[in-house]
């Protein structure tokens, strides 16, 4: 299954959104969104992927 | 001291996190700055996101997260709840872009996305501009803090339209109100506190700066001036002269 995570297109054989975080090492302070919606962090475990999905991982940062 | 959503925040200095040489410097300008609320923002994690999150718990400053580069109100309004999730905070920096060039907001999604954030529990701070009919709407919207642009982000230009800061200022005197964007020297701080306005955002100013601390010091030391001096009724302007010392007595030589 292809995936994009952050931009960058990956295989992935994660069945979740949490698996897929966990593949590309993306833990601590971070919010996620699949296909342009927000996932909450409780909600991740049970929000399975399908090939072509495009998740976002953001992480605090500096801001004006 | 500024009221925002009910919660009193300690100095009208809000200061961005934004392009400072090191962290260190930043850590030392918001020291020197004294300022209460800090801007952030979300992006990418690639490494850096951590640390810098322990730093800014260390500043112990209230924290505003943006959604700077968001161009629709859907971008902006799926970054804020993002925002609140890692930040812990309902408190968000609206902002949509409608210009690459300018950066100036695009009111139309930013009313959308206020309507919609507003209705979610979120306390909205717009980046605005001075446009009275659109603050209306944003008011309309939930917004209870109204934040227009003294000139386009980063430029450094001070108060374009002081009239139209002034007249917003008249329009909304129960509104808090905050010049954000486009500050460059302390003076221009000082000139929209003069006006009544309740904080200043800024950021550039200082992170670019050659001394960023120093630089904090001397907006902070501006802010206080300009309200005190608004606090103490500033007398009204005449075109001309009125001379100070007394008529009466003067002698005839």
């Amino acid at each position: 299954m292809r995936i994009t995570i952050n931009g960058t297109p990956q295989d992935s054989s994660a069945a979740t959104l949490a698996q897929a975080l966990a593949e590309a090492g993306l833990t601590g302070r971070i919010a996620t969104a699949l296909n342009g919606s927000f996932v909450p962090a409780t909600l991740r475990e049970t929000t399975p992927l399908r090939d072509g999905d495009a998740i976002e991982a953001l992480a605090p940062m500096q801001g004006g | 001291m500024p009221v925002f959503y009910g919660t009193t925040v300690d100095s009208a200095l809000m200061l961005g996190t934004a392009g400072y040489p090191s962290p260190k410097v930043l850590a030392d300008a918001f020291a020197r700055s004294g300022a209460g609320v800090a801007t952030v923002s979300l992006r990418r994690e690639s490494g850096g996101g951590q640390d810098f999150w322990a730093l800014i718990q260390s500043l112990g400053v209230t924290l505003l997260p943006n959604t700077a580069g968001c161009h629709t109100a859907r971008e902006a309004v799926t970054t804020a709840r993002m925002a609140r999730e890692v930040f812990g905070t309902d408190w968000i920096k609206l902002e949509v872009v409608g210009n690459t060039d300018t950066l100036q907001p695009d009111l139309f999604g930013l009313v959308e996305a206020a309507r919609i954030l507003s209705a979610e529990g979120f306390k909205v701070f717009p980046y605005c501009t001075e446009d009275l009919v659109v603050c209306e709407r944003l008011l309309e919207a939930g917004c209870q803090v109204l934040m227009p642009w003294g000139a386009p982000i980063g430029s450094g230009l001070g108060l374009n339209n002081p009239h139209g800061l002034r007249a917003l200022r008249a329009a909304f005197p129960d509104v808090a109100l905050v010049v954000d964007a486009g500050i460059g020297l302390p003076s221009h701080a000082a000139a929209a506190m003069e006006m009544g306005f309740d904080a200043v955002l800024l950021n550039s100013a200082v992170a670019r700066a050659g001394d960023p601390a120093a630089m904090a010091g001397a907006m902070a030391a501006a802010i206080r001036a300009g309200r005190e001096a608004c606090l103490a009724d500033p007398m009204e302007r005449t075109d001309m002269a009125v001379p100070s010392t007394p008529v009466i007595g003067r002698a005839f030589l």
